[in-house]
């Protein structure tokens, strides 16, 4: 397939609906596996922080929730942009879809964040670079979900949050540097492109482990939420109604 | 195991409350977003007058 060809493909949502099919239960299982095997290892045989004890191991669900944080605002920032410039119908079911499942991270990160403060630094919460900069990353997220809810017209709520979406994006920098361009009391990366962690394998293996099942859990919410939006956004589609077969009457409403 | 039993497992030296919370808080959260995509998908399937319990063998095309 010529990559223009694909471009355009990619746009339509019967075409992913096609090709997904075989996805929507590759990701679930992983996931879940992942998370488990990531998570008993952590907690029960990773070996305790030297000057933490065993509170850093709150850092297997804190550091890839984080990252599904980051990762879904980057994902709908970028759909937001494909909606605005080439009107892409996928893009904006993603933008549509995805805005809880990146709350639900976001808040989670910033919830392990304070119960590992209070023991590390004393406090459940201080206002610094990275920590202010995630709770912006929530208020976005709750800035999408109250935006589609408050115009009426579809379309124009899809481009609006496709506005929001993008102007956001400026916020993921902030977040991710937030840790070398102030001083603060939240350390640095775990991972870095270029440099071998930190911290012992026996500690970052299984955290590695937790973070790919909770990318595979990203993966599976993405197909699945993306094929059940297409179903009923494309509900009175000729290819829709031979795919549900005879049950015409409701599905064409 | 970095533990001597479960009783030390439970306390985390001393850190027991904020481990414990911290997971918990995770698990919940993961349960719900399990449920809700399973919402999500029964839904969709009334939407289009298809029967619930016919699972994904109906969104194969």
């Amino acid at each position: 397939m010529r990559p223009k060809e694909l471009w355009h493909r990619l746009g339509s949502p019967k075409w992913f609906y096609r090709i997904s099919g075989p996805w929507r239960l590759v990701f679930l299982a992983p996931a879940l596996l992942l998370l488990a095997v990531g998570t008993v290892w952590g907690l029960a045989f990773a070996p305790p922080d030297y000057q933490q004890g065993n509170s850093f191991r709150i850092i297997y669900v804190h550091v890839p929730a984080a990252m599904l944080a980051q990762s879904v605002y980057l994902l709908l920032g970028v759909a937001g942009a494909l909606l605005l410039v080439w009107r892409m119908k996928l893009a904006g079911l993603v933008l549509q879809t995805m805005v809880g499942f990146g709350m639900g991270a976001t808040a989670l990160a910033l919830f392990t964040g304070a119960v590992w403060g209070k023991p590390t630094w004393g406090a459940w919460w201080v206002f610094d670079g990275r920590t202010t900069s995630t709770l912006v990353l929530l208020f976005l997220y709750f800035g999408l979900h109250a935006l589609r809810r408050a115009i009426a017209d579809p379309t124009a709520a899809g481009r609006a949050c496709a506005l929001l979406a993008v102007v956001g994006l400026v916020n993921i920098p902030i977040i991710k540097y937030s840790v070398n361009w102030w001083t603060t009391l939240h350390q640095g990366a775990t991972f870095k492109l270029m440099e071998a962690p930190a911290m012992p394998p026996e500690m970052w293996v299984p955290l590695l482990v937790n973070v790919a099942g909770a990318y595979c859990l990203l993966a599976a919410n993405l197909v699945a939420k993306l094929r059940n939006a297409i179903l009923r956004e494309e509900r009175a589609t000729q290819w829709v109604r031979s795919l549900v077969g005879g049950n015409q009457p409701e599905a064409a409403r | 195991m970095m533990f001597e039993g479960w009783q030390d497992f439970a306390a985390m030296g001393g850190h027991g409350l904020y481990v414990w919370l911290a997971y918990s808080v995770a698990l919940v959260l993961l349960a719900v977003n399990i449920l809700m995509l399973r919402a999500d998908r029964r839904r969709t399937f009334r939407l289009l007058g298809l029967p619930a319990d016919k699972d994904d063998a109906a969104q194969t095309p």
